[in-house]
């Protein structure tokens, strides 16, 4: 994985120091918290509904040992024992002190990390696929790509303010784990028909309060030119993207008031001017990038044989392993949501295991998922039952992978400012109702998410189940919804109607997975089932 | 009643107006009165409370104060999810007032 040169580390020490500066300047009452605002949010850390929360940046979910340790050992030093891992593969802690933020940061720069550019109408953490440079699908590893995108785009001067926030993810397979589509700009690197690399640029995706499937701009971009493509799109929305209101800022909102066809004529006019003016980074940078991601050293002529008679961890394999490009091998995924738990949500001491694991059976690697889980990317198929009983022992074992008890959830108006409800408790009692009841094997893939207000960081809007949970005079109260999808066959859901209160809406799940059992054909998904029949069926049995 | 939240500068904490200082326990909040305004703006001069701001608040029978809104009865008492980090730890009842 990719290492700071003496650049790097002297960007983010020197930004480690002038944040302790404005941090004492603050507490001496020297700035005014309008002052101060913008500059805390700089460094990603906001103030919630408790404390202060600090949200730190985990580029495109790659980390390893030493990095996972470090976040364990800020959970315990300066938090309350444990993080909560995001939809952005971010991780975030929800108690921390203003007096000792600048020391956060410090720690963090000691193993090249930070919180720069996690807040604010910058370009935020590059997202990537979990399994990038593991799964046997991709057509390359992604990852040199979104660093070479992190560096272009970490202190960018004209980027630093843009109208509204802005979200990469890059992938490079035809499968999407990650959400490419709703993002601001996704991209998938791809080889065209000469076997030359290459870029599709998606642009105008995106969740909140105006979900968007984002169109193609480009079918293919060279990719000695992916950085000056991404400036020439960066560079119309900047300067055409609306600044007067904010609930039109994003570029989704641009690209769909222009049209796709007029944005793309700006970007392609911009493009072409920008060709000229030396923005593409030297193509051998990409190259030095590329070597910090080459394989590691995987053993050959391994065998793909598994030892699955015990039932447990057969379950665990079948649920959460996905498939690897090396023989042998598995990308295993930890679960984060024990039945009835706080989806995201680690222990330090769950972290420091983790970290373990990867150390002594993943090559030093951990990937931080989009869906709140951590994945464990190259795994010998041989460790695997080992594996399993160190996870299983710390109540990290659950066999639940893309299955209704993985939900994504926010935190929430639990632990969020922005929120209008909780989110966290439907999750839990959705959770414990299809554990008790057991249909979550019954019902296969079923990829529920939860969102606590409009913002959509539970993602509902692309859930196969949504739910959002909005505020009705006083009253948590929330919207159900069927039929959207965050994968290659991106989908908005839509609402089914009135909405629920917090056990209503549980009943109602409950429902709604009778009708998919009773209506469903052969190897059809609770998605599936709800493209082919519709609405209706579900609705006569939630309103009826 | 009205009663006046932040955070504290430092900690962050959610702190409350005693009409002397700022207490982390809502019930030491007093009826901000008539002249809360004042109040907020020489707090928020003197820079120990982020952004301080009034809410609707009752007191009941036993003494006890609890803001009007959920958000707010969040904000005073701690998550609802983790009782262990409710203000007074573990303590039953906490959960249960705020919904």
């Amino acid at each position: 994985m990719y290492q700071y040169d003496q650049y790097d580390q002297a960007m983010v020490d020197a930004r480690v120091a002038e944040f302790r500066d404005q941090c004492r300047r603050r507490l001496e009452g020297h700035l005014t918290e309008d002052q101060f605002k913008p500059l805390r949010l700089m460094n990603g850390l906001y103030l919630q509904l408790h404390a202060y929360m600090l949200r730190v940046a985990v580029p495109y979910g790659t980390l390893n040992s030493r990095q996972m340790h470090m976040l364990a050992d800020i959970a315990d030093k300066y938090d309350r024992g444990y993080g909560h891992f995001t939809t952005r593969q971010n991780i975030q802690y929800n108690w921390i002190k203003l007096e000792d933020a600048a020391d956060i940061l410090a720690d963090l720069s000691k193993v090249e990390m930070h919180a720069i550019q996690t807040s604010g109408n910058c370009i935020r953490n590059i997202s990537s696929d979990h399994f990038s440079g593991a799964a046997a699908d991709e057509v390359i590893d992604p990852r040199p790509y979104a660093e070479l995108m992190r560096q272009w785009s970490s202190f960018h001067p004209e980027f630093s303010y843009l109208p509204r926030k802005f979200k990469f993810c890059v992938i490079a397979s035809e499968k999407d784990r990650a959400a490419m589509r709703l993002h601001d700009i996704g991209i998938r690197i791809l080889k065209n028909e000469k076997g030359e690399v290459g870029a599709r640029f998606h642009v105008g995706g995106g969740m909140g309060r105006t979900p968007m499937i984002s169109p193609v701009i480009r079918d293919f971009v060279p990719v000695d030119q992916l950085i000056t493509y991404a400036e020439a799109c960066l560079r119309v929305y900047n300067r055409y993207g609306r600044r007067d209101n904010k609930y039109k800022a994003r570029i989704k909102i641009l690209v769909h008031e222009l049209g796709k066809e007029e944005y793309t004529r700006q970007v392609e006019e911009e493009f072409q001017h920008l060709l000229d003016q030396g923005v593409e980074p030297p193509y051998a940078e990409l190259e030095r990038i590329k070597a910090y991601f080459a394989d590691p050293a995987f053993e050959e002529g391994l065998s793909d044989d598994l030892d699955l008679s015990d039932p447990d961890f057969a379950l665990w394999v079948k649920t959460n392993t996905n498939p690897h490009k090396q023989a042998g091998y598995v990308s295993a995924v930890i679960s984060l949501k024990p039945v009835g738990g706080i989806p995201g949500d680690a222990t330090a001491e769950q972290m420091h295991l983790i970290a373990d694991l990867a150390k002594d059976y993943s090559f030093d690697e951990l990937r931080v998922m989009h869906t709140q889980n951590i994945g464990l990317p190259h795994v010998k198929k041989a460790d695997l039952y080992a594996i399993w009983q160190k996870l299983d022992a710390a109540g990290l074992g659950t066999a639940n992978l893309d299955q209704i008890g993985d939900m994504i959830a926010c935190p929430g108006l639990d632990y969020c400012s922005l929120a209008n409800a909780r989110s966290i408790p439907v999750a839990q009692k959705i959770s414990q109702r299809f554990d008790k009841n057991g249909k979550s094997a019954a019902l296969g893939e079923l990829k529920l998410k939860i969102s606590g207000c409009i913002n959509a960081c539970g993602h509902h809007h692309a859930g196969h189940i949504g739910i959002l949970g909005v505020d009705r005079k006083g009253k948590e109260n929330y919207q159900l919804s069927f039929g959207g999808s965050e994968g290659e066959d991106t989908s908005l859901a839509k609402i089914t109607g009135p909405g629920f209160d917090e056990d209503g809406v549980v009943d109602a799940v409950d429902k709604a997975t009778d009708v998919y059992l009773r209506e469903r054909q052969d190897g059809e998904r609770f998605l599936d089932t709800y493209r082919r029949i519709g609405m209706a069926p579900f609705k006569e049995a939630l309103y009826d | 009643m009205k009663i006046l939240t932040g955070n504290d500068l430092k900690s962050g904490a959610v702190v409350w107006w005693t009409g002397k200082g700022w207490s982390i326990h809502v019930d030491d909040a007093v009826d901000a009165g008539e002249e809360w305004e004042t109040v907020l703006a020489s707090e928020e001069a003197e820079r120990r409370v982020n952004v301080p701001y009034a809410v609707e608040a009752e007191q009941r029978a036993d003494g006890s104060i609890r803001p009007a809104h959920i958000k707010e009865r969040i904000r005073a008492l701690g998550p609802t999810v983790r009782a262990d980090l409710t203000l007074k730890p573990n303590d039953p009842d906490a959960i249960a007032e705020v919904v």
